[in-house]
This record gives C-alpha cells, structure tokens and sequence, in this order.
C-alpha cells in the first residue's frame, strides 16, 4: 500500500469509514501517523462539546458560588468540590458503571454507557467544574469602581451582570481558561483507558498509540507521533483562544491590556 | 475475619457486610489502599529532587545545561501526561533490559529489534523469569514510582524554577556584596528563602499527585481501582459462594469519597502549614496574620 492508500483508508478509521481491519503487521510509519491522527478526531470531538457546553454551566456555577442565597450558593461549592476534588479517571469509571446499572433500570440509558455519549457528558460536568472555579476567582476580583459605574448608571439585575460584570469576569478569567481548555483537551485521552469500551476499535489518538506500542513493543515511534499532534492541537487552542483574548481587551490602551501569561495551574485531573 | 462469618446464611444484613467487607480479597484492597500511600509519600520527594535538579539545570550559565533543564521541564507542557506514563513505563523497562543485555551478553551477535521483537538473553531479562512473585510486583511499582517521578519532577521544576526567581533581587544582590560566592549565594540565600513562594505551586502540584495516582491502574499495578474492578465484578454461583451482581459502581463510589476525603484532609493540612511558614514573612499573607493577632 502507498501512503496515499494508507490515508484513503484509515483516515477516517476512528468513526468507523474505511478499512475495518487495522494493520496487523509490517507496521510503516505512515500509518501510524494516519492512525493516530484518524484518532485525535475524538480527542477534539470531546473536547469541543464538553468546552462549548461546560462554558455556560461554569457560569451559572460560579455565579450560584458568589451568591449570597444558601441554596444556591451550597450546591454550587458542592458540585465544584466534588468535580475538582476527585480524579477524572475514577469519575469516568464511576460514571460507566452508573450507566450500566441504570441501563437494566431503563433502556432510555442505553447511549450513555457509550462513550460519545456518556464520557462526554462527565467531561462537560468536569470541565464546568474546573472552569467554575475559575470564573468565581476573577468574578471576584472585578474592580469595586465598575461596579460602582455600574450602580451609577442605574444598571441593576441581569442587565448590569450582562453589560458589566460579565465581560470584566470574562477579561479576567481568560488567560487561566485557555490553560483549562489546553488540559480538558488533554484528559480527553483518558476516556478509553476507563471503562468506556472502544466499539470496533475505533478509538482515540492515545488507544491507536498504545496498540502500536503494544504491536511493536516499541514506544519511541507512536507516542512521539501522538506528542506531535497535541503539540500542534495546542497550539492551535492559544491561538484561537489568543483572538478572543485581543477582542475582549481591545477597548484598553495597549500597554495595559493583559498579556496572555500561561502556566499550569491544574495538570491531571 | 470474625467467628459468626462462619455461616453467612443466618446473619441479617449489616453483620453480613461487615463479614462481607472483611473477606481476604477485601484485605487485598486495603492493603492496595496502603501501596496508593507509599507510592506518594516515595514519589513526592524524588519527584521534588527531579524539579531541585531541572530548576537548577534550567538557571545553569552552561548554555546546553540550561537548554537541556527548560526542555525538561517544558516538555510535558503540550503533550497529555498519560501519554507520558505510557511511553516511560515501556522505554524504561527496555532501558534497564539492554542495559543489562549489554553487561551481561556481550557474546550475544544479533541486534535486540528483531522486527516486531524486542529481544534480550534470558540473563537480561528484568525479573528474572525464575524470581518470585514480589519481586515481579515490586519491579512493577519501581517503575511506576520512577515514571510518576520524572512526570511529577518536570512540574515540580516548573514550581521552583519560577519560586527562584521570585526571591527579592535586593536579597541576593546583598549576599553578593558581602562577597558569597554564586554557590553560597545560592546555599544560604536562594534556597532557603524560595519554599515560601514555592509553596502555594507546590500544594497544588501534591493535590494533583493525589489524583494521579489512579493511573497506577494503568500501569499495571494492582492498585485499588483494580481490585474495585475485580471486586466488584458480577459474581456467579458457579465460582464462588457469595455471588453477587454488578456492583462496581459501588467500589467506585467508595474510592470516589476516598479520594474527596484525601483532598479534603490535604487542603486542611496545607492551610495550616502555609500559615507556619508565612509567620513572620514579609508578604501580604505574613502581614494579615500580624494583623489578626492584633485584632485577636
């Protein structure tokens, strides 16, 4: 098989088109590199809802978690601590095996105990969580004089949350969201490896690196391969989340906008 | 475990969990409970020395030094770290297998890739085929604790790199002027002074360690997700007396408040010592102890 072949093939292998078969033996480089690639389409399909969805969950959170009615302020500290505190891995399998007991309750949990369905939904609670935590840091520290211009200009309620608080919340919590968003995208890689069985073999960027590894009993071609591509995928995240950070300073003056600073402040989940 | 277990027939129900929850194999998840422990108390230290020495290769003036410290420590930046753990349990046991190919066969023609193969003597072969069980656990636990290391280590380096340079400049200009040398500068000034700003970095790093240490799982050590999954397996009568359904989800629920309890205990813990150690110091958490003494 040409390389050209090898794509035509296996590149769309991880959604179920193309060759049913994975290569058995006489692995080349082409198609580890196809492979794994056909994998990260998962990578990035988890990612992206959990991101999209888990966004406006992180904020009705950490609006509840600054809010000074009980009822609304407990569940809130609950539902972060209970998301942040404990590991994503052990949430996948707890959430897998919930599923499969609740599926002999009723058909209608059928989906979720697949992984498209099922691990993206604790993603989406996860990376609430995470994020949560980090608007209710910067929703904090929004200065006292907007919302006193706030108050001065008469804007009370969702009004002054939507045209003031929300987009200094938003400035603020920015930078330390595209690091939340770089290692969501990162922990995608765990849903394989916890519980959620891979149907047909159709896996993940990492599930089509380790059956290389495993194959080949060598692990310095596929995870470099597989390094490869979350280096590019990062990149690509702090440069989309680079021109919402311009647009949402663009009404400062240059020398005062906040420079996207990016450190690890949550790592492995 | 107790003499009434003797005939679970006839207990009713909360006698029987505690029969239940004391049979052999439970004790087996315990004991893994306590080797979810040791590899934390082994691995925080050696990781927290992998991160003195990247941190400290990453300051170095010797250009390669210097590259050779920030590609450690920037390099798990990027790439997910399961990834990692991965790819270091496999390339370090090969690691010590050719190594140890290389001492022991040196007769030996043919080269250890053999196609698909990865090929050593028998001599080489880590363990032994012929060592005991433990051996063949304990090999496995190494490893992961060596991985979780240099996993850990790069992050750690990333803490105390930045701790270093958050010590006052003025501090380390003034061991300068009273003629320190660029080592005893760095003994008595910068090391002692750096756990303050590299503290808060580093509990959060211990918390995150915390919750790695399921991915033990992942690396082949029999570890309490393994015995959740093992236990907690549908039980049938034909194997064994006690048969029982699917309950994994209740050992995963277990674990899953063992670990919330484990942040918990840590977050108290950590408060208490970042209150020790800014006793006195001359930053904004020092100066609002000073402050509530005072008021007190």
């Amino acid at each position: 098989m040409t390389c050209l072949e090898t794509i035509q093939a296996y590149a769309l292998r991880s959604i179920g088109l193309g060759e049913r078969l994975l290569p058995r033996e006489d692995f080349t480089l082409c198609q580890q590199f196809t492979l794994i690639g056909s994998g990260m389409l998962w990578n990035i399909y988890f990612g992206l809802i959990a991101l999209l969805t888990g966004f406006l969950l992180a904020n009705a959170l950490a609006v509840g978690k600054n809010s000074e009615r009980r009822w609304l302020r407990k569940p809130s500290e609950w539902f972060i601590f209970i998301f942040r505190g404990s590991p994503l891995f052990i949430q996948f399998f707890f959430a897998y095996f919930a599923f499969l007991s609740l599926k002999s309750v009723h058909p209608a949990f059928d989906p979720f105990t697949s992984a498209w369905l099922g691990a993206a939904l604790v993603l989406f609670l996860n990376t609430a969580a995470y994020s949560a935590e980090i608007f209710y840091g910067a929703l904090r520290s929004v200065p006292k004089g907007d919302l006193e211009a706030a108050d001065a200009y008469g804007l009370t309620g969702f009004a002054r949350w939507r045209r003031v608080v929300w987009p200094t919340t938003m400035r603020l919590a920015w930078p330390a969201y595209t690091n939340e968003a770089i290692f969501l995208f990162h922990a995608t890689t765990l849903v394989f490896f916890s519980g959620f069985p891979a149907v047909r073999q159709r896996g993940d960027a990492l599930y089509y690196a380790t059956y290389f590894a495993d194959k080949t009993f060598n692990p310095f071609v596929p995870y470099p391969i597989l390094a490869f591509y979350f280096i590019l995928l990062t990149l690509v995240i702090i440069s989309l989340f680079g021109l919402v950070n311009r647009r949402l300073n663009r009404h400062l003056p240059q020398e005062r906008r906040a420079r996207m600073r990016l450190r690890a402040p949550q790592i492995i989940r | 475990m107790f003499d009434f277990c003797a005939d679970p027939s006839v207990l009713d129900r909360l006698t029987w969990l505690s029969c239940y929850l004391t049979t052999g194999k439970h004790m087996a998840i315990y004991w893994s409970v306590g080797t979810v422990l040791l590899l934390l108390a082994v691995t925080a230290p050696t990781a927290l020395a992998f991160g003195f020495g990247g941190a400290v290769l990453a300051r170095s003036r010797v250009a390669p030094l210097r590259w050779l410290g920030k590609g450690y420590i920037a390099i798990v930046r990027g790439v997910p770290d399961i990834a990692f753990f991965l790819f270091f349990v496999i390339a370090l046991d090969q690691l010590f297998e050719w190594v140890r190919h290389e001492v022991k066969c040196p007769e030996w023609e043919n080269s250890v890739w053999q196609g698909n193969d990865f090929i050593v003597c028998q001599a080489a072969k880590l363990p032994l085929s012929s060592a005991p069980q433990w051996v063949h656990e304990g090999y496995g636990f190494v490893l992961a604790v060596i991985t979780f290391s240099i996993v850990f280590g790069a992050f750690a380096g990333n803490v105390l790199f930045g701790a270093m340079r958050a010590v006052p400049r003025a501090q380390l200009e003034t061991a300068e002027a009273y003629g320190m040398s660029r080592g005893q500068t760095f003994r008595r000034v910068l090391v002692p002074q750096m756990w303050v700003y590299a503290l808060p970095g580093l509990s959060n790093l211990w918390m995150v360690l915390i919750k790695a240490t399921p991915l033990l799982f992942l690396l082949g050590v029999e570890d309490i997700v393994y015995w959740a999954r093992e236990l907690g397996g549908t039980k049938t009568p034909q194997f064994t007396a006690y048969p029982h359904g699917d309950w994994r989800v209740w050992y995963f629920l277990a674990l899953l408040v063992f670990y919330l309890g484990m942040t918990k205990l840590s977050e108290w813990a950590l408060t208490r010592l970042q209150d020790r150690l800014s006793h006195g110091q001359a930053t904004a958490s020092g100066e609002r102890l000073r402050r509530d003494e005072v008021t007190a």
